[in-house]
């Protein structure tokens, strides 16, 4: 998977979960909580869901590391690398 | 200003004559809520110790004494009398955990006006919704806030006479609050309310209907102060950590009154919940009391014993939950990760403070919300037309409480036929199902309404479908809350669609999409089903009850009432 299916991927996943976000609309630094408004509950579905479409598990403490687009992308493609 | 004091132990304390132990006259000197929480300790010496140690969410740290928070507050209190407010007005707050909510709320007190927290999460329509029944005369926000939820329907509100915006700049038509405290006076003197003056609404869910505003007056600090150390074992000089956000009552009661009444210094995070943050924030600030929810505790379990393994929890000397009924599994684990259990304890909005308690030094029944307070008069009922039989132990009811404790609500604001509903037979009766084992602890059971109680938030299904049928496409809504291993329960909504409207996925997210900009994420459901009709009784009112029976694939019940079937 390229950098950019990662993060179509992220941006669908998420626009899944809170379907009040225009994913063409996220910049890469939006944190998904302060400024998209995702609550807790929608970050572990949002935990799930990727956990679901990559297989990758990402435990609690790394949680941080997927809060914006570009830090997701960058965490989700070290681990399927 | 002298005041009733619920301190009284040196003789430095002005507010009990030292020598009989007798409170000066309260209807003399009135009772303040702001007074109690910090004046009292400034008057007696205690200025220069730590209150609030803040700790934003870019990892900055502030740190305010009680005389800084008497200066804060004073300046509060000074820029909205200086705008025409007047005691009793109502100011709401819509922010998150900064400093200046908390200078507001005590400041709003001090100068005798009623406060209202909002949680800062609630869409636009929630936030409208509750200033529209609390009459707001001021908001105090933030600019992002204010543009995204409030600016769009401002005026709509006449009672509105001054929006205040955190920070040095603000948008049309608003007051910049950090320029208008820096010119205010900051020796306000708090205003000489009663003990029956309000002093705070909270809103609360109703099944039907709109949010209901709980009032409750200063007379509640009362309770504040004996439950905060009875409860959790609140002293001066305690570092006490509430992970409540003051949006709802816990964060208010046990994370602004009750703390600072006992003198304590507590911990406020700006942040959101975050395991190794939180883990990091209980060591580097030797927190001693923890009071958290089950969810967020659900959620430490989650990650494993072995997530906690690096970290120090050796400062730890009491933990309590509240919002819903902890697990016993989360007791246990607590116990093992952090060497003390999770104490389960049980109160609501109206009830203003904590009503039952696993307290300290008691042998905690994992998965029991434990024993009545000391002097709250707890039992289990059936409730009858204008009396209640009270059921012996085993049997499950409805948990009931002895009026007249004094942080109890006075009255839901303007409903008084709702407010009265509540007491039956000397009774007021909480609206939840339980049952009293032979040991006298109290086991949560569910709501006998159709409440849905969710991250620790009671949330009205009402309101949820209101939303939902705003939608062009829906036509009828039905919303229950179904099991959720983290959240206690989720929010699902079943709905029909308007004739020449087809269910698919992207409907559904369309729906959800404009349900969670009007509600926002806590509130918002989860999860939409399509049906082709909603079950309804013959008045036409959906049977909630049943859809939710179904979900659970629980017996249906007494269904002689359903006049066309759920299809």
């Amino acid at each position: 998977m390229t950098d950019d299916d990662i993060r179509a991927l992220f941006l669908e996943e998420l626009a899944r979960i809170a379907p009040d976000i225009d994913p063409g609309t996220v910049g890469g630094g939006d944190h998904i909580q302060d400024d998209l408004e995702l609550d807790s509950m929608d970050v572990l579905n949002l935990v799930t869901a990727l956990h679901a479409r990559t297989g990758i598990d990402i435990p609690e403490p790394d949680y941080p590391q997927i809060e914006t687009a570009d830090k997701a992308v960058a965490y989700l493609s070290r681990a399927l690398a | 200003m002298a005041n009733l004091g619920v301190a009284g132990e040196d003789e430095t304390d002005p507010f009990h004559d030292w020598r009989t132990g007798v409170p000066q006259d309260p209807a003399r000197y009135g009772l303040n809520i702001a007074y109690e929480a910090i004046d009292r300790h400034v008057a007696t010496g205690y200025g220069a110790e730590e209150a609030i140690r803040w700790l934003g969410k870019d990892d900055s740290r502030r740190s305010f004494s009680y005389s800084d928070l008497q200066d804060m507050t004073g300046r509060v209190a000074s820029v909205l009398q200086s705008h025409g407010l007047e005691p009793g007005d109502s100011v709401f707050a819509l922010m998150g955990r900064v400093p200046e909510l908390y200078a507001t709320a005590l400041g709003t007190l001090r100068a005798g006006m009623v406060f209202t927290p909002l949680f800062s999460a609630f869409g636009p329509e929630p936030i409208r919704t509750r200033m529209e029944i609390g009459g707001a005369a001021a908001l105090v926000t933030t600019a992002a806030l204010y543009k995204r939820k409030i600016a769009p329907w401002r005026d709509e509100i006449d009672t509105l006479k001054l929006v205040l915006i955190v920070g040095d700049d603000a948008p049309e038509g608003c007051v910049a609050l950090g320029p208008a405290m820096a010119a205010a006076r900051a020796d306000t003197p708090p205003v000489e309310t009663s003990p029956d003056d309000p002093a705070l609404i909270h809103f609360t869910s109703g099944t039907t209907g709109k949010p209901k505003g709980a009032v409750h007056v200063h007379g509640a600090v009362v309770y504040h102060a004996v439950s905060g150390r009875n409860a959790l074992d609140l002293a001066p000089g305690t570092i006490y950590w509430c992970t409540a956000d003051p949006g709802w009552v816990t964060g208010t009661s046990y994370g602004i009154i009750s703390p600072l009444v006992n003198r304590v210094t507590m911990i406020v995070d700006e942040a959101e919940f975050d395991l190794d943050r939180w883990y990091e924030t209980i060591g580097r600030e030797g927190v001693e009391v923890w009071y958290s929810a089950p969810t967020a505790i659900r959620m430490m379990m989650r990650a494993g014993a072995e997530a906690a393994a690096a970290y120090d929890f050796s400062s730890l000397r009491f933990l309590a939950s509240v919002g819903e009924p902890l697990n016993p599994e989360a007791v246990v684990w607590s116990e093992e990760v952090f060497g003390q259990p999770f104490h389960d304890n049980w109160w609501q909005t109206e009830t203003g403070g904590i009503m039952i308690a696993n307290r300290p030094g008691m042998e905690v029944k994992p998965g029991s919300m434990g024993k009545p307070m000391p002097g709250v008069e707890a039992a289990i009922v059936e409730p009858g037309e204008g009396m209640v039989t009270l059921l012996p132990d085993g049997e499950v009811g409805e948990l009931a409480l002895r009026p007249g404790w004094p942080s109890m609500m006075r009255a839901y604001l303007h409903e008084k036929a709702r407010y009265d509903k509540c007491f039956v037979g000397g009774w007021y009766l909480s609206g939840d199902l339980a049952m009293r084992d032979a040991d006298g602890y109290f086991w949560f059971v569910g709501r006998a309404d159709d409440l849905i109680k969710t991250s620790g938030h009671l949330i009205g299904p009402f309101e949820v479908e209101s939303a939902l049928i705003e939608h062009e496409a829906v036509a009828e809504a039905g919303v229950i809350g179904v099991p959720d291993e983290t959240a206690g329960e989720i929010v699902k909504a079943f709905v029909t669609l308007n004739p020449g409207r087809e269910a698919s996925d992207a409907l559904e997210r369309d729906i959800r999409g404009h349900a969670r900009k009007r509600l926002g994420a806590a509130v918002a459901p989860r999860e939409i089903v399509f049906r082709k009709t909603l079950p309804k009784t013959r008045s036409g009112k959906i049977m909630r009850r049943l859809l939710k029976a179904r979900e659970l694939g629980l017996p249906e019940g007494d269904i002689s009432t359903l006049e066309t079937d759920e299809t």
